[in-house]
């Protein structure tokens, strides 16, 4: 295996890798090896391992306290691990931190903003900060017409409603066109427009060989958006698979009945809850349905209505992570 | 008029490997430019109001060097006293601003690294205490002629005033979580350490104790050095303050880069 070396002053930093001709060796987008992070006595992360490729839009979830931000903030070198080591786009985030970080563009949870600049200048600051000059302009100007801020590129940070400032925000982290771009809950608070919008100037970045990873509230995002999903619980990794397959191995189909009759023995273990003659059964595989049905006529039981429901995201997360109340991802 | 704005000419010209350090040098240059009316002609007006009443009040009971006027003594120990403030006040209150607000973290995550951070924010808190030392004596020129007898020891004593102060200015926004806490640096160790340098008397009018004391005072060491270039005349020699001050200046910075590489308070 033969690691080509790189230098971070192509204007396609990160995507060296990607695009080696040789196609010896492809760097991943991230890759965490046995990560440890500890504040006193608490254990904020307990060994994580974690490899996501170029290219992926890939979601991280959990519920609060998980220790996603404590993994966010590793990755960006706003903390230093206890142990074990993090890689961007093959650059270790201590020992190669220019480089590292240089591929890397976050987006914070909290609204922070500088109350000096307008938004192009800011853009372009952040930009600078990475190496990037005049020629970043015309990037500048793609980021902020693709996140509606055409209107307000002018206009001082301080004045933006909550709303576009978190637009603001988000164009910050991509000010400098990095290939791995993290989404720390970027729809947190934000109307069904900025969503859309967001996710479709995401999506495009992401079409065009950027790497995403995303954690968000709003599990049905994930859903759509991710080919592969990390469940996070305690500082740990409980789940690492791709949507479909966690879908499917994690989440069983619902089968909603209302019954004219009580619901036979045989189908007690299926039984997920009860309302009054209304029944949910909880199926592993649809296969299933014909079983159920057929144990229903051989009882003698009439079905009044019926309704097979897909399992989503949200089952397999409170499967994993157990049903706290206030769950979040 | 966008040729009159020196960025003009750079923008084009600063190559990738420097353009980290350049951008957050302008940044900061700016940060304190669009509020000019405050961090420049304020303390202007301040240091003159110094000037016109402590002269009016003193000029004929105060008597310091042979053939230099009360008012004139006054006006190096006023620039040098605005100049230190000032530079203090661009990269701490920067840095305080930041924190508190949030927006560090976007300076954080690139890869600029601790010696441009440093030089960066230095770089700007110099030209802010220069620009307003300097502006201080054009304006004083109006009311009173100061000599510049050694130019070389003025600049020489501006520039490390203004990078000391500057440094020290970085270390407190570091340190500082909170405003009352950089509040309470500003009015318990720089306004005092200025107070009791010497801008107002020459340390030989006091008491041999409190003489003593003054010599402790590194501030007192940049006052003087600064006035010595102005009438020659100085309460130590020059070549000591400069010893002084340049160790100081020395050990603050290793301390401010020592405290960046660590990520001391901003990266855990």
């Amino acid at each position: 295996m033969k690691i080509k070396s790189n230098s971070p002053s192509s204007d396609e930093v990160g995507f060296r890798f990607l695009w080696d001709s040789e196609r010896s060796y492809v760097a991943a987008a991230i890759e965490i090896s046995g990560i440890t992070k500890r504040f006193g006595e608490f254990e904020a992360l307990r060994g994580v391992d974690l490899r996501i490729e170029q290219g992926e839009f890939f979601a991280l979830l959990g519920p609060n306290g998980a220790g996603k931000s404590t993994l966010i903030n590793l990755l960006a070198g706003l903390l230093q691990p206890t142990s074990g080591s993090i890689r961007i786009m093959g650059h270790d985030v201590q020992t190669d931190y220019q480089r590292a970080r240089s591929a890397l563009g976050v987006v914070p949870q909290e609204l922070v903003f500088d109350p000096f600049f307008n938004v192009r200048e800011m853009l372009r600051f952040q930009a600078g900060y990475f190496g990037r000059g005049p020629e970043n302009d015309a990037w500048v100007d793609e980021v902020i017409e693709g996140l509606g801020l055409t209107d307000k590129a002018h206009t001082n940070m301080r004045k933006l409603s909550g709303g576009m400032k978190r637009r603001a925000l988000i164009a910050q982290a991509l000010a400098h066109k990095p290939p791995v771009i993290v989404l720390d809950e970027p729809t947190a608070g934000v109307d069904v427009e900025l969503r859309q919008m967001l996710w479709a100037f995401i999506q495009k970045l992401n079409q065009q060989g950027h790497t995403i990873i995303l954690t968000t509230h709003y599990l049905e995002e994930a859903e759509t958006l991710c080919e592969r999903v990390a469940m996070m619980k305690q500082g740990k990794i409980v789940a690492l698979d791709t949507t479909r397959a966690l879908l499917k191995s994690h989440a069983a189909k619902q089968l909603s009945l209302r019954l004219a009759g009580a619901l036979p023995t045989q189908l007690q273990s299926l039984l997920k809850q009860q309302n009054g003659d209304e029944v949910v059964l909880a199926l592993s595989e649809l296969s299933q349905v014909e079983m159920v049905l057929s144990v229903l006529r051989e009882a003698n039981v009439a079905i009044q209505d019926m309704q097979l429901q897909e399992a989503d995201l949200e089952d397999v997360f409170l499967n994993l992570v157990g049903n706290q109340k206030g769950v979040q991802a | 008029m966008k040729w009159l704005n020196p960025f003009f000419w750079l923008d084009d010209k600063i190559s990738p490997r420097w353009r980290g350090v350049y951008t957050l040098f302008k940044k900061e240059l700016l940060r304190f430019w669009r509020v000019a009316f405050q961090t420049i002609a304020s303390p202007i007006l301040t240091a003159l109001l110094y000037l016109l009443i402590f002269s009016h009040v003193l000029e004929s009971h105060v008597k310091v060097y042979d053939q230099v006027s009360y008012t004139a003594f006054l006006v190096p120990g006023l620039m040098m006293m605005s100049l230190l403030q000032n530079a203090f006040a661009n990269s701490s209150s920067s840095l305080i601003q930041s924190k508190v607000m949030g927006n560090i973290v976007f300076l954080l995550l690139t890869p600029i690294n601790t010696l441009e951070f440093f030089a960066a924010f230095l770089a700007a808190s110099m030209i802010r205490g220069l620009l307003v030392g300097l502006s201080i004596y054009l304006v004083a020129l109006c009311f009173v002629s100061v000599p510049t007898v050694y130019p070389g020891w003025i600049f020489a004593f501006a520039l490390l005033g203004s990078a000391l102060l500057g440094t020290f200015g970085i270390i407190a926004g570091i340190w500082a979580d909170k405003f009352d806490q950089m509040a309470a640096f500003q009015n318990f160790v720089i306004m005092p350490l200025t107070f009791l340098s010497g801008v107002f008397y020459s340390i030989h009018s006091l008491p041999p104790f409190w003489q003593a004391v003054s010599q402790l005072n590194p501030f007192f060491y940049m006052i003087d050095g600064f006035r010595y270039g102005f009438f020659g005349h100085g309460d130590v020699s020059p070549w000591l303050s400069l010893a002084v001050v340049g160790s100081f200046l020395l050990a603050l910075a290793w301390l401010c880069l020592k405290m960046l590489k660590s990520g001391y308070k901003l990266r855990s």
